[in-house]
């Protein structure tokens, strides 16, 4: 994967995902290591994530690396209009990878295109999300000691969350079965479903979690925004369906993990932090490893 | 014969028949035909037995890569192409929508870098009976009933 830029899950085949996810366990058994001593890493944060940026910067600390770069549009010359090409040019001058979080979508390809260094994308609107998507699979994998055959169910905003689009797309390589628990307005596009199809493999659509809740080996929650819903009264009918309750995991398989991108609001009780499926905050840890995992690998180090 | 009387032969060149007439004016555009030197005949609104009224172009001394014709597509999915050689058709076929689309439409999604900064559209044709163009950028899908022209 030396000089590979990740924008989109799919650049990487199966094999070079799997490649990074075992990268990464040796990251998590050894995360600090001096290796990368002498290389800078740019993190240009055209709009704030500070969960995400410190993720990445963690990651280069612990390798003895440098970053330079920005964490919102406004300290930078991109308020004074120069464009993303200009300062993606500039930024490759001074750097040995790119990291990348914008607000347009396709601007990470793009930033690719022009840039003479690899980048990674660190979110690009409402597109793709990449590492999020890598980490999960980390996860599942931790979790589950195996990516295939599994069953998955996504519970929330399937129609507007990217992270659960990557995600899908990703299982879909891995002999998945599917559930999809929405709100009828906030159903997975039909173009993700076409990844499904293509692939031969299975899915359900339904409105109400506890039909799936003894079945699944991996329950991923998001969120459920009110300004999503073109109508505030079916908002109000409708959420509380699709609340975590500590109460509603009597009934489930042993194995079974709860994943959530982060931040959660309300989703997931806060009681059902001390049960033992409840895998989040380990999740958000991960982030770190595959990170370190992915940036080795561009470099050509590991 | 009556349609081929009013927009005259040529001696060598490309016929593209079976434009819808409304779009005529856009396939000029397509193919740029705006900025050629070579004499260019078109005629919309004339009879057509298959499809009621259709467009004509007639381009002297031109003769296009599949590539360039197939653009086309997108606005006149049954056109013809016709390859004239001494007044001779030595060609005859009908246009293709291509594998990809490079520049000339403009994504649908009004968040896309395309639409932001000064970068050319491209574009994978996901599906080419229902034409639905996906934006290499953004990888949103751009349907038929979408499609603007830059
Ligand atoms: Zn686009």
């Amino acid at each position: 994967m030396k000089g590979k830029s990740l924008i989109s899950i799919n650049d990487y085949s199966k094999e070079e995902q799997i490649s990074i996810l075992e990268l990464a366990a040796h990251f998590e058994q050894n995360p600090i290591q001096k290796i990368l001593d002498g290389y800078v890493v740019a993190t240009l944060f055209f709009e704030p994530s500070t969960r995400t940026r410190l993720s990445f910067e963690s990651a280069v600390n612990r390798l003895g690396g440098k970053v330079i770069g920005f964490s919102d549009s406004s300290s930078s010359s991109v308020k004074k209009g120069e464009s993303l090409k200009d300062t993606i040019l500039t930024v490759s001058n001074y750097s040995d990878l790119i990291v990348m979080r914008n607000p347009v979508e396709g601007s990470a390809r793009y930033a690719s295109e022009v840039s003479k260094v690899p980048v990674i994308n660190a979110g690009d609107g409402s597109n793709q999300h990449p590492t999020q998507t890598l980490l999960d699979l980390y996860t599942i994998r931790q979790t589950q000691k195996t990516l295939d055959n599994l069953h998955v169910a996504f519970v929330g905003d399937l129609k507007y969350g990217r992270t659960v689009h990557s995600l899908v797309q990703a299982l879909c390589n891995y002999n998945t079965t599917f559930y999809f628990i929405s709100p009828n307005e906030l159903k997975l596009p039909s173009y993700i479903k076409m990844n499904i199809k293509n692939s031969n493999l299975k899915y359900y659509q339904l409105t109400d979690m506890a039909e799936v809740m003894s079945n699944i080996d991996i329950l991923y929650m998001t969120r459920v925004q009110r300004e999503r819903f073109s109508d505030p009264l079916e908002y109000e009918r409708v959420k509380d369906a699709y609340i975590l309750k500590r109460d509603m995991l009597t009934d489930i398989k042993e194995n079974m993990k709860i994943l959530h991108p982060l931040p959660r609001v309300n989703e997931i009780s806060e009681d059902v932090d001390d049960t033992p499926q409840a895998y989040y905050f380990q999740q958000a840890l991960n982030g770190v490893f595959v990170r370190q995992a992915l940036i080795t690998s561009i470099l050509g180090i590991k | 014969m009556v349609t081929e009387l009013k927009v005259s032969a040529i001696e060598n060149g490309t016929v593209i028949d079976h434009i819808p007439s409304k779009n005529v004016f856009q396939v000029i555009k397509i193919l740029d035909l705006e900025n050629f030197d070579n004499q260019i005949l078109f005629g919309t609104n004339l009879e057509s037995k298959k499809y009621g009224t259709k467009g004509i172009i007639k381009v002297r001394n031109k003769y296009f890569a599949d590539d360039d014709i197939n653009r086309i597509s997108l606005v006149a999915p049954k056109a013809t192409l016709i390859v004239i050689k001494d007044f001779q058709v030595v060609e005859k076929r009908r246009v293709e929508v291509p594998d990809t689309i490079d520049g000339i439409v403009r994504c649908f999604n009004p968040n896309c870098i395309t639409n932001v900064e000064n970068v050319a559209t491209k574009f994978k044709v996901v599906s080419k009976d229902e034409v639905i163009l996906q934006c290499h950028y953004c990888e949103k899908n751009t349907v038929k009933k979408n499609i603007s022209f830059k």
